[in-house]
């Protein structure tokens, strides 16, 4: 017994890492779509743009990278899924440089499913802007000032959707996807409690737990926290993408995990008193 | 045929960074410095022609905007630090950005973390429901021993000593909250480099 304790407690670190490998790889071959329910901040979430009337113009800005592409990656094509859907108009922001790719093939492939959705009047790109809070500030000036063009390089005030659209007054609704800084937080900071706009938060599950006080303050309508978020949003939209088919590697890798931790935490509290006896 | 490339080399170097859980090893070293490399290329570029070129360059030369020229000597000075002699002139650029960004985020936490987040503390410990009315006494004993614990002006002991004992374990558990959110974060970055191993490089997903 002791020596397997020993054993136990200088477990070489690789064996955890082959653990934790399987735990995911196999789960991925052969899921078994453990059952999940859905969070309240989530359906939150989704009910804010449930309850918008159609034709409703929601702002999304997406700043991420690949870094955070498995969390959030997901959450952005549910977002504009969820929206197109429900016939919302999308005006689509970044203020990380390398999130303007992913977010055109985020489009790209939500467009596969809404072929008759036209750009620049059912959505429209403006791209990445350099700033940070700066633009986000900007933005409650004069949103047209702030990004004289799109994406593209057309000229903002001459494309349709954008017409009537200044400050973020004249917007239903403000969704941001979060990789970190700039993110969810400045954009409570400083566009939620200075212009008292409804903003809705995905999030990495690294700063949920540091978003999720703003959702019990109302200072966001709704929280997707991490691939469960992610989800649990894509359970709601009734749309299974790759978060949904992330839980079941998700769940098992945890209970492993925990498992070690709790053998870990067996190893060394019985070796501790085997030595103590010993020195008596 | 470039696709197919791409999610070659994206594999490769993704088992190239694993192998360090094996072991420090040169193909690891290859692929954080290629990383490294073109993550400042690609940014430098990005940075170029997506702020550079449309917020200052072509607004001054071919638009006339000749005001664009304070902001343009001013972003030049900031790598006067590269010459000792000169770097003071540094100063007054980092002076500017300090100042603007110190002056928008003072008001953003003043009333957006302080105010509010005050504000939606101060509870009623009775609202006719129980778990509602659990749920906001937890949170104001959470609040006020959490307080306690970080008040330094008076030791720690008798009524206070206990109250900040009790902050603790709240700090604790949303320690461990907090701790086991980002394993969640961490294994879902690698269920994602996992899948696509599985999926796009292998081909054994669908």
């Amino acid at each position: 017994m002791k020596k397997l304790l020993e054993k136990l407690d200088s477990l070489d670190r690789r064996v955890i890492f082959v653990f934790i490998a399987l735990s995911i790889a196999i789960p991925l071959l052969f899921p078994v779509n453990l059952k999940f329910s859905v969070t309240q901040p989530v359906q939150s979430f989704y009910d804010a743009i449930e309850n918008l009337p159609p034709g409703s113009k929601v702002l999304v800005s997406c700043d991420y990278d690949p870094g955070s592409m498995p969390e959030l990656y997901p959450m952005n094509i549910a977002v504009f899924h969820h929206l197109f859907s429900r016939n919302h108009k999308i005006i689509t922001m970044q203020l990380w440089a390398t999130g303007t790719l992913l977010v055109e093939r985020a489009m790209t492939e939500v467009l596969s499913e809404f072929p008759d959705k036209k750009y620049g009047e059912d959505y429209v790109n403006l791209g990445f802007k350099e700033g940070r809070e700066v633009v986000m500030v900007s933005m409650g000036t004069s949103i047209p000032r702030t990004f004289p063009t799109d994406y593209r390089g057309n000229k903002v005030e001459t494309l349709p959707i954008m017409q009537g659209v200044n400050t973020f007054d004249d917007l239903a609704l403000l969704m941001n996807i979060s990789g970190g800084l700039p993110g969810t937080k400045e954009w409570v900071l400083q566009v939620q409690s200075r212009f008292h706009v409804k903003l809705g938060s995905g999030c990495t599950a690294v700063s949920a737990p540091e978003f999720y006080p703003y959702v019990q303050s109302g200072q966001l309508v709704g929280l997707l926290g991490g691939m469960k978020g992610a989800a649990e949003y894509e359970k709601l939209v009734k749309r299974p993408g790759s978060a949904a088919r992330g839980m079941d590697a998700q769940s098992v890798s945890h209970i492993i995990v925990f498992l070690f931790i709790v053998i870990g935490n067996i190893a060394f509290f019985a070796l501790k008193k085997t030595k103590k006896r010993l020195k008596v | 045929m470039w696709e197919l490339l791409g999610i070659w080399v994206a594999s490769l170097l993704t088992l190239c960074v694993f192998s360090f859980l094996y072991k420090d090893n040169p193909f690891y070293k290859f692929a954080e410095h290629l990383f490294v490399g073109i993550s400042a290329g690609y940014g430098i570029t990005l940075e170029y022609y997506n702020v550079f070129l449309p917020n200052l360059w072509r607004p001054l030369t071919q638009q006339g905007k000749l005001l664009l020229i304070v902001p343009f000597i001013f972003g030049i000075l900031l790598f006067s630090r590269f010459f000792r002699r000169y770097s003071w002139l540094s100063r007054w650029p980092m002076a500017l950005i300090i100042g603007i960004y110190a002056g928008i985020t003072i008001v953003g936490y003043g009333s957006g973390d302080l105010i509010l987040q005050i504000n939606a503390n101060l509870l009623p410990l009775w609202t006719g429901k129980w778990l509602e009315s659990f749920n906001n006494i937890i949170l104001t004993i959470g609040v006020i021993t959490g307080l306690i614990y970080f008040s330094f002006s008076k030791e720690h002991k008798g009524a206070i000593g206990a109250g900040a004992k009790i902050g603790t374990w709240f700090l604790m558990i949303s320690f461990g909250a907090s701790f086991g959110y980002t394993v969640m974060s961490r294994m879902s970055l690698l269920i994602g480099r996992i899948y696509f191993l599985m999926a796009a490089w292998l081909g054994i997903l669908q």
